[in-house]
């Protein structure tokens, strides 16, 4: 009896879905490839441009005049320095702020106007940030263009990502175990502190390399607040001037001389290598606090 | 001794058959002949809690009306009733779980230790810890069988050496003897079972005074939930419990005393009879008690 059903059904119908699977799969498949391929032909090019350009003295080495002997020292330890300071502003800030949203704030509207200007936040143009930065931290706070002005900026810019993602990482965790530190009487800090926050800490890492990933890519915001192409030291201190990777290559690339194409093609396969060296370290972070977490 | 009683039950109420399982009475549940041979008042031992007209709101909805009843020291008291009654509700009224939901509101009085617990004055955290709570769903933290049962006593700053608390512990719950070599290992690692009693440890660690059981046998197999009620029955000397199920079988087995609860017309929950279990079971003086315990309705 359902075996006729099925032999009625076979015949045209099946084969016609088959077709429209067939479709589909195809087209997620070419949807995957597209971003993938992009990746590796930008890789390959910068690969073959590049490579050959990197070399110790090139890292080693502050900007020149002539292409041959441009490193890019001072802009990638300008970048580190940035990283790290926007990093130690923004990380607390941000995950301070998730935390007071997602577990101690009564949900009103106030909060509720706080949450959607934080995600609007994270919409606004990096620009704006740099306009932002340049009126409060270099005219009113007097910091001028040093690595601080420019670390309080990117730390403007990345914390509604920080705020976002450490959140998410906050609601990941039941509320069963809140309830359940409650219940042997831990006070609501305590709670946060020993049962919620480290199984949420994986998801707010991941969240906290994605967002500086972000900003070390940010060229506008500095441009704006002022950060120089031309430095030819190792910034001394948080108010020190200072470049970083990506103004570094900018300026290369406007260069009129052919082998600075070069040398711009050599900074960003060091600007990729910080990249890809932090989001390992996110990585292997992640793994050792899910390992910790025994879930 | 016990085949005499349950016969004497069954003469009284012969409907009672299928709700008291009367083979598992001799030999695995020691705990029934506790249960049914508890004196009648509550007020025997004394009563460490008292409700005195408790009103619960959610907004504008009222989940709970004028209830009033008063837990017996070292008693099993069981709050039994159809869903959406307010059981859980209640029993979260007693060590202020329920401040964790922003639209709730309490009137009247929940009085431990002459102390009403929602007076501006009271500390929920020290309520918590003295009034500890057991959960519907096992929720071990995602750590080690160790540091679950030491968490409570680490916060708390309790005195002693931690080892020897987390083995009078986990002895009292009766996990030792499964977990004592594996204590370093993750808690989710374990049964449902024995993450529920994990749980009923982790709270006997703090040494609170009463523990509160919402359900705590609704995920478990047949054979856990003996267990857990074996174990109520021992806990019962040292601690007073109140458990809430929905299992009427259950409720006769382990409590001493037992409310019913139902819905009102406004959807409120109300507290239809309050007394000794066997009473309730055997000659409920409340029509719905009737019609709900011999599963006409619920």
């Amino acid at each position: 009896m359902s075996t006729q059903t099925l032999a009625y059904d076979t015949a045209g119908r099946n084969a016609y879905r088959r077709v429209w699977a067939r479709l589909f799969h195809t087209v997620f498949l070419c949807a995957t490839l597209f971003g993938i391929v992009a990746l590796a032909v930008l890789l390959i090019t910068v690969g073959l441009d590049g490579l050959g350009r990197v070399s110790w003295d090139f890292i080693n080495g502050y900007p020149s005049r002539f292409a041959e002997r441009a490193g890019i020292k001072s802009a990638l330890f300008g970048t580190f320095w940035l990283m790290g300071m926007t990093a130690m502003i923004a990380v607390p800030i941000g995950v301070g702020a998730a935390i007071y949203l997602e577990e101690f704030a009564a949900r009103n509207w106030l909060t509720k106007i706080i949450e959607t200007n934080i995600n609007n936040l994270a919409g606004v143009p990096s620009i704006i940030y740099g306009l932002l930065g340049l009126a409060i931290f270099v005219r009113v706070m007097g910091l001028d263009r040093s690595v601080l002005a420019g670390a309080l900026t990117m730390a403007l810019l990345i914390l509604p990502i920080i705020i976002v993602a450490a959140r998410e990482g906050l609601r990941s965790v039941p509320p069963s175990i809140r309830e359940a530190a409650l219940a042997v009487g831990a006070t609501p800090w305590q709670t946060v502190r020993f049962q919620v926050l480290p199984p949420a800490m994986p998801m707010i890492l991941t969240g906290v390399i994605l967002a500086l990933s972000r900003a070390i890519g940010e060229t506008a915001p500095l441009i704006i607040i002022g950060a120089l192409a031309f430095v030819a030291f190792v910034p001394d201190g948080p108010l020190s001037s200072f470049t970083v990777l990506p103004i570094q290559i900018y300026n290369w690339t406007s260069r009129p001389q052919p082998e600075f194409a070069q040398t711009a093609a050599a900074g960003i396969v060091v600007l990729l290598a910080v990249l890809l060296s932090m989001n390992a370290v996110a990585v292997i972070l992640r793994n050792y606090f899910e390992r910790k977490r025994k879930w | 001794m016990v085949d005499q009683e349950v016969e004497v039950r069954e003469a009284e109420a012969p409907y009672m058959r299928p709700i008291l399982p009367v083979t598992h009475s001799e030999t695995s549940l020691p705990g029934l002949k506790m249960g049914a041979v508890t004196a009648a008042d509550p007020a025997d031992e004394g009563s460490v809690l008292e409700l005195k007209d408790l009103n619960v709101f959610y907004g504008n909805f009222q989940a709970l009306k004028d209830i009033n009843m008063s837990i017996g020291r070292h008693r099993i008291t069981a709050i039994i009733g159809p869903s959406g009654c307010g059981k859980s509700t209640l029993i979260r009224c007693l060590n202020r779980m329920n401040d964790l939901i922003p639209s709730f509101r309490a009137q009247g009085e929940v009085l431990f230790e002459q102390q009403n617990l929602y007076s501006r004055d009271i500390d929920p955290v020290e309520v918590r810890q003295r009034i500890g709570m057991v959960f519907q769903k096992p929720n071990p933290f995602p750590k080690s069988i160790y540091d679950n049962v030491a968490f409570g006593v680490r916060i708390n700053g309790i005195k002693g050496k931690m080892d020897e608390i987390v083995e009078k512990s986990l002895r009292a719950a009766a996990l030792w003897d499964e977990v004592k070599d594996k204590l370093s290992q993750s808690a989710l690692a374990l049964s449902g079972g024995q993450q529920q009693r994990l749980c009923i440890a982790r709270a006997i660690a703090v040494e609170p005074e009463i523990i509160l059981m919402d359900e705590p046998c609704s995920a478990l197999d047949p054979i856990a939930t003996l267990r857990i009620e074996e174990l109520m029955r021992e806990l019962v000397s040292t601690y007073t419990i109140v458990i809430v199920t929905h299992n009427m079988q259950q409720a006769a087995r382990v409590s001493d005393f037992t409310a019913v609860m139902m819905m009102s017309e406004e959807r409120a929950g109300e507290m239809v009879e309050f007394g000794d279990t066997r009473e309730i079971f055997t000659n409920p003086k409340d029509r719905r008690t009737e019609d709900y315990i011999t599963g006409r309705f619920g």
